[in-house]
């Protein structure tokens, strides 16, 4: 090769670089630049002031979290709300493997359309519609009450959404029906690709329907569960906040607020921009931390990472 | 596989189609509770007497919710957001995933990994808070399309996809003397349809239920999406039903069947909101199970 020819060739790769360098400064602007705001948790930020003015704390905010006495309370409690949210969570994300695993001994198909069509339509709704929804079906003037009321049921409105019992619950039924049908399609997707002539051997050699499932679909379909089972376990304190901001009132704020919530109402609504991010900061590395771990196990167990 | 069904194959298929009617129905009845319930009258309504068909049928509730301040300015903010952010998203995804393919560009590896590390790590509220603060972005437009832009999940998916085109249509067009633009959008932009599609129904339906982002960076209620519109809405129906009442001098003679609550005004909205949804999803539902089943492959 000649020297212009190399020259030419090293200008053209550059070139292709200087056309994806827009953006690449937005990913720098929106997920690099973003990490330089942990300062702000080893200083004492007023809101309008610059960085600049304000005083240099170091870990005060770290400290404060595990020694003063409320600050832990309130923190415990945070805490005990996230893992009963992730930990509930856990425990019915086989419901979507149930879903699937049952739905697909449906062998009429335009039933089995419908189902799927309607089960999956939640997923595709923002979380401020499910709380409009639960507001006109379950608050003191809506559905269930007026209904109860009118058969004699009962006499006082129901007060549902505004009480401090079955939070969890609640939270854990809604999240459910928003995501159950939808969690079920990728299973849905594996036990279809699952080949037909193993399901006919087994019927010829006697096998029933129970049988089938426990031993043909549950075991075929088990590494996709482990997978989302796996990444709901990296996301355990990755709880979201949408769900848990629109349900929160008053009656329920001590067993709704979950970490993501707490971050908000601390930074953006009440006492310190600072200590939110103290705290937002340890959650990130705690998830970093989580997710390494897990992608290890997995490529231990199934010589496979998740990531 | 027609082996003759015993009585407790019976039991079990009646069981099975059941528990399946049932579950369809805890989906599919609030929406239709909400919707037939903002088209009834409205004090049969508030009763607790409209659950199964709508009784007294009018549309005042729609005339009359359009009119409040805010309302159009909302829907014309969560249309354009989609429209726009769906656009950039799917442009932005599908270029970058094209030019991640070319082998030859600058440091290739270092700059793909830059961008796609960013998938496992966020700074969090407040530092994004803050940055959008620094960056001037807040209670602008843009803070709804640009932090949406690169996408690292859905270049990768591009990216592979581009790799799967045979080499030979590409290297073809490079002898005629095609440049790496030319190619982009005469070979990759059309192929890879299906994928783009995708990745333009999700991005659209992220953005359409977005809320988060107007809560932290928006104060300005001229910027206000649908979905936060909706939020406060919910919260201050009480309010609002008055001030529907008081703004329309003709409210004072309409019947009570027609006259506005806060529960027919939140559930007008909460229609208003769901429709487009209710729309689209059944009629592009492949590429929403398509879009998750790369997702799982990829992992």
């Amino acid at each position: 090769m000649t020297k212009q020819h190399l020259k030419k060739k090293s200008t053209e790769s550059f070139t292709l670089f200087l056309l994806i360098v827009p953006f690449l400064i937005l990913c720098f602007l929106f997920a690099y630049f973003p990490l330089y705001g942990w300062i702000y948790a080893f200083y004492d930020y007023k809101a309008p002031l610059k960085l600049s003015q304000c005083d240099f704390v170091g870990l005060k905010w770290f400290k404060t979290l595990f020694s003063n006495p409320t600050q832990v309370k309130q923190l415990l409690t945070v805490l005990k709300n996230t893992f009963a949210m992730s930990f509930l969570g856990i425990l019915t994300s086989f419901f979507p493997v149930l879903f699937a695993v049952f739905l697909n001994e449906i062998k009429c198909k335009p039933f089995k359309n419908v189902v799927q069509t309607l089960t999956t339509l939640p997923n595709f709704i923002s979380w401020t519609l499910v709380y409009s929804i639960a507001f006109c079906l379950f608050a003191p003037s809506g559905m269930l009450s007026s209904v109860l009321i009118r058969l004699g049921v009962i006499t006082e409105p129901l007060r549902i959404l505004d009480s401090a019992d079955h939070v969890w619950l609640q939270m854990i039924l809604w999240s459910t029906w928003k995501g159950l049908g939808w969690g079920a399609i990728m299973y849905l997707a594996g036990i279809a690709g699952i080949d037909q002539e193993l399901y006919e051997a087994a019927s010829l050699d006697g096998a029933g329907r129970w049988q089938r499932i426990k031993n043909i679909t549950i075991p075929l379909i088990m590494p996709t569960y482990f997978v989302m089972l796996m990444l709901s376990i990296a996301n355990f304190l990755n709880n979201g906040m949408d769900q848990y901001f629109v349900f929160q009132n008053s009656f329920n704020k001590q067993s709704i607020q979950i970490l993501d919530l707490y971050t908000y109402n601390i930074g953006m609504t009440g006492k310190s921009l600072s200590l939110a991010t103290a705290i937002g900061m340890m959650k990130s590395c705690v998830s970093i931390v989580l997710l390494t771990v897990v992608n290890f196990v997995s490529k231990k167990t199934r010589g496979e990472s998740i990531l | 596989m027609t082996i003759k069904k015993s009585k407790s194959d019976y039991i079990f298929l009646i069981c099975n189609y059941t528990i399946f009617g049932l579950l369809t129905l805890i989906c599919a009845y609030p929406f239709y509770y909400i919707i037939i319930n903002s088209l009834s009258a409205n004090d049969l309504s508030a009763a607790g007497l409209v659950n199964f068909l709508p009784k007294g049928l009018h549309l005042k509730n729609y005339t009359e919710v359009l009119k409040l301040s805010g309302l159009p300015l909302a829907v014309l903010v969560s249309v354009g957001r989609t429209v726009i952010g769906t656009a950039c998203t799917v442009m932005a995804s599908a270029f970058l995933g094209y030019m991640f393919a070319q082998k030859k560009m600058w440091h290739r590896k270092f700059w793909y990994r830059f961008m796609i590390i960013t998938m496992y790590f966020n700074a969090g509220m407040i530092p994004m808070f803050m940055t959008m603060r620094i960056l001037h972005l807040t209670n602008t437009f843009w803070v709804y399309i640009l932090p949406a832009v690169v996408q690292p999940f859905n270049i990768i998916m591009v990216k592979t996809f581009v790799e799967s085109i045979p080499p030979s249509l590409m290297e073809a067009a490079e002898i005629d003397g095609a440049g790496v633009l030319t190619r982009f959008f005469k070979i990759v932009l059309p192929t890879s349809k299906p994928i783009l599609a995708t990745v333009a129904i999700w991005s659209a339906v992220g953005q359409w239920n977005s809320f988060q982002d107007t809560l932290l960076y928006i104060t300005n209620q001229k910027l206000y999406s649908l979905q936060y519109l909706l939020y406060t809405y919910l919260n201050q129906a009480n309010s609002l039903a008055t001030l529907v009442k008081s703004s329309g001098s003709a409210q004072a003679a309409a019947s009570l069947a027609q006259q506005q609550t806060p529960t027919s005004i939140r559930m007008t909205i909460s229609v208003i909101v769901v429709l487009p949804i209710l729309f689209i999803y059944p009629m592009f539902q492949k590429y929403f199970v398509k879009g998750i089943m790369i997702g799982a492959v990829k992992g």
